[in-house]
């Protein structure tokens, strides 16, 4: 895919996945474990100049993608090309050894943990300068100029104060800002920010991130901000990508976002920001559940499962029907319990994501007339969830009860409005 | 400079009650050896050697009196001196087999623990496997072995030690690699761009040393007792090469039955002694390095009394 001039980051069908290492017993026995799927097919493009959020739970891939953006992991398939202001695109992601390490002075990255981030036996002089010896750029007297330069730059100054100090030295800003210094200090075009504020106070919070803008301002920088806090998203960039299992769900304009959020996990996302208003009732409608296991994520959209506006081409499979069988199980009394668990077993013929499936009774106990009574009193209960909108037939056979699941539309990025959705009602009727 | 002392005394400054009575007596102790040690062509009345003094030779196994403080034993010689130019062979030997280690045991153990893989397994095995020998037994082969190559002087006592000791320094510095290659500020030193070894050399080395002084201060009091163990067996430094505490006491056996003790006393209580100190300095460092035992003192805070009138300058 051709890149415009002034695009300095093109990542295509990236994805980063990492090998489960299993139980001891199947390393031993060389059995094959699930691959998690940190990041699952990302494209963005990333313009000179502008700052592009990275949002989403813990989980979602946010860190793994800006991680991988820098070659700090390796990529399992896709292009990450990076642009220089004059010259070629290189794929970041096939670079290795000495070539990926000179990378290293147009991306740099700022860490969420300032005190894990520095070295904790360098002085900041040695510490900040350090990039400058590694790339070989500067020595002596010019290399102390230079960190002195970067140090006043973040607003550490008197800088010589600070020069012979060690990390442990430092207060949690100070520390933050002697690691933007050195990411700085060797002139770098695009500066990843792995939730650069989230573990300093909130007093300093607004500081550093204005400190972040004049430098970008000041130095031509391209940020990637991964962050969970929607808050600090808005206040700060310019396009915001959702992230949710490793893929984006809506990527747009950081005011479209907001404003008119189209995703339904992005409009949850929103309502969960805390309102400091407290006549205002906590909202009720968060998503349910937990974010769900990236090893084996759910067919169709990944969001479905939690989705309050699901329908019934989201992808429902055996799955979810033995999540609802389990959550009926957690509410109901302990006779109903026991029978129904004597009846089906763990219902493990429903760990699938075929179309159909049959359930059958448990090692002969019980008829399949009972497993019908069983299901249909868990639908009569609650016939609204979103479940049995994707439930296309129930019927009874002479084995068990037959589930027929509809088939799942693809959720490809599509343009609504003035951002990119991968949802199914998107783009809704004209 | 002087900030870097600063921190380097600041655990000792924090020390309290015991920890720091033990380090001051273990430091004293060693000290006294040292001393004798580096001073030992002075403070030594004879050569460690020497048989006759300006062509009278000295009595045989005469107690300790006036002439002879220590007494004679039955080479003729005199027990002070050879005590003394016994520190000197202890502490050169000790110090040569203590550093020789440590500069091979350190930059392996970094390896190991930083490349990880094949090249820790290897490395494990091999460390593990000397491990597993006594380390008597197996300075003894190595003293045994080395005397056919190089003779047994200070140099082949040293690397027999060495062997010894390498695993130690290996285990300690790769088991501390292994929990701070997965630190933050590892990670940050690749995002800069830094090269494996920069990163092994810069950034885990200063944070993997700490426990180091610890390791080798304990390791020279058993390479004592061990140099003085091969000495005893004979395996040890021939005695007309150095004067070795060991030697001296393995030919006092048979003077014991016979009530001469002093040709045995002195130079087995040299070692117990030279031991004792080296063993004091290492629990006392180990009191006060180790973040787990360490009890801080907490210093009174005298601020600089307030002069008025004077505009306060701000850091």
């Amino acid at each position: 895919m051709p890149t415009k001039p002034d695009d300095i980051l093109a990542i295509r069908d990236l994805e980063v996945h990492f090998e489960q290492s299993g139980s001891s017993l199947s390393r031993l026995l060389g059995r094959p474990s699930g691959t998690v799927k940190a990041v699952d097919g990302i494209n963005i493009t990333l313009q000179r100049g502008e700052v592009l959020g990275l949002v989403g739970e813990s989980g979602s891939g946010k860190t793994t993608l800006g991680r991988a953006i820098l070659g700090l992991v390796p990529a399992t398939s896709g292009t990450i090309t990076y642009t220089p202001p004059a010259g070629e695109g290189v794929d970041i992601a096939t670079l290795k050894g000495a070539t990926l390490r000179s990378m290293r002075q147009r991306l740099q990255m700022v860490f969420q943990d300032p005190s894990a981030a520095l070295n904790p036996s360098m002085t900041l002089e040695t510490a900040i300068g350090h990039p400058l010896v590694i790339h070989k750029v500067a020595s002596g007297e010019e290399l102390r100029q230079r960190v002195i330069a970067s140090l006043e730059r973040v607003g550490l100054s008197p800088a010589e104060q600070f020069l012979s100090k060690y990390p442990s030295d430092l207060s949690g800003g100070q520390k933050q800002r002697a690691v933007m210094a050195r990411a700085i200090i060797v002139g770098p075009e695009l500066v990843v920010a792995d939730e650069p504020v989230s573990m300093l106070d909130m007093s300093v919070r607004a500081k550093v991130l204005q400190l972040m803008l004049d430098l970008k301002r000041d130095l031509g920088l391209t940020y990637v901000y991964v962050t969970h806090d929607l808050a600090t998203a808005k206040f700060f960039c310019d396009r915001v990508a959702i992230m949710y299992l490793g893929k984006i769900v809506e990527i747009g304009p950081s005011d479209e976002i907001f404003a008119d959020p189209k995703h339904p996990y992005t409009k949850s996302l929103l309502k969960a920001i805390p309102d400091p208003d407290p006549s205002k009732a906590i909202p009720r409608d968060l998503p349910r559940g937990e974010i769900p296991d990236a090893a084996r994520p759910p067919k169709g959209c990944s969001f479905h499962p939690r989705c309050p506006m699901a329908r019934n081409d989201c992808g429902w499979e055996p799955r979810d029907l033995k999540s609802l069988v389990e959550e009926h199980w957690t509410t109901t009394d302990l006779a109903t319990f026991e029978r129904e668990h004597e009846l089906v077993g763990h219902l493990v013929e429903l760990n699938t994501s075929a179309g159909e499936v049959v359930v059958e009774p448990h090692r002969g106990k019980g008829s399949p007339d009972d497993v019908w009574a069983m299901f249909s009193a868990i639908k009569d209960a609650r016939p609204d969830e979103p479940l049995w909108r994707g439930v296309t037939s129930m019927e009874k056979t002479p084995a068990g009860v037959k589930f027929v699941f509809a088939p799942s539309s693809p959720v490809n990025l599509r343009a609504s409005g003035a951002s990119e959705v991968a949802c199914v009602l998107y783009p809704s009727a004209p | 400079m002087n900030s870097f002392f600063g921190r380097l005394l600041a655990p000792f400054r924090n020390t309290t009650g015991l920890a720091r009575w033990i380090l001051v007596t273990g430091l004293i102790i060693t000290g006294t050896f040292v001393i004798a040690a580096i001073f030992a062509p002075i403070l030594a009345p004879y050569g460690f050697a020497q048989m006759s003094v300006a062509g009278v030779d000295f009595p045989k196994t005469s107690p300790p009196g006036p002439g002879h403080l220590f007494g004679t034993n039955n080479q003729f010689y005199d027990i002070l001196s050879r005590v003394i130019w016994g520190a000197q062979t202890a502490i050169s030997v000790v110090l040569l087999s203590v550093v020789l280690s440590a500069l091979i045991g350190v930059p392996l153990g970094l390896l190991s623990g930083y490349v990880g893989r094949w090249t820790d397994r290897i490395l494990v095995f091999i460390m593990d496997a000397l491990y597993a020998f006594p380390s008597l037994l197996l300075a003894i082969v190595f003293a045994f072995l080395l005397q056919h190559s190089i003779g047994s002087g200070v140099i082949s006592a040293a690397l027999s030690l060495t062997v010894i000791y390498i695993p130690q320094y290996f285990r300690v510095v790769r088991n501390t690699t292994v929990s701070a290659r997965e630190a933050t500020y590892v990670e940050a030193a690749r995002a800069l761009g830094a090269k494996n070894g920069t990163i092994m050399g810069r950034y885990l080395f200063s944070n993997v040393i700490q426990s180091v002084p610890v390791i080798a201060t304990l390791n020279a009091a058993d390479a004592i007792s061990t140099l003085a163990a091969l000495g005893f067996l004979g395996l040890g430094i021939q005695p007309t090469d150095a004067s070795e505490w060991g030697y001296d006491l393995s030919r006092a056996l048979q003077d014991a039955s016979a009530g001469i003790w002093w040709t045995g006393f002195f130079p087995g209580m040299a070692i117990v002694g030279l031991v004792m100190g080296l063993t004091l300095v290492g629990e006392g460092l180990n009191e006060t390095i180790n973040p787990t035992l360490r009890k801080r003192r907490f210093r009174k805070v005298t601020l600089p009394p307030r002069t008025p009138g004077r505009e306060e300058v701000g850091s």
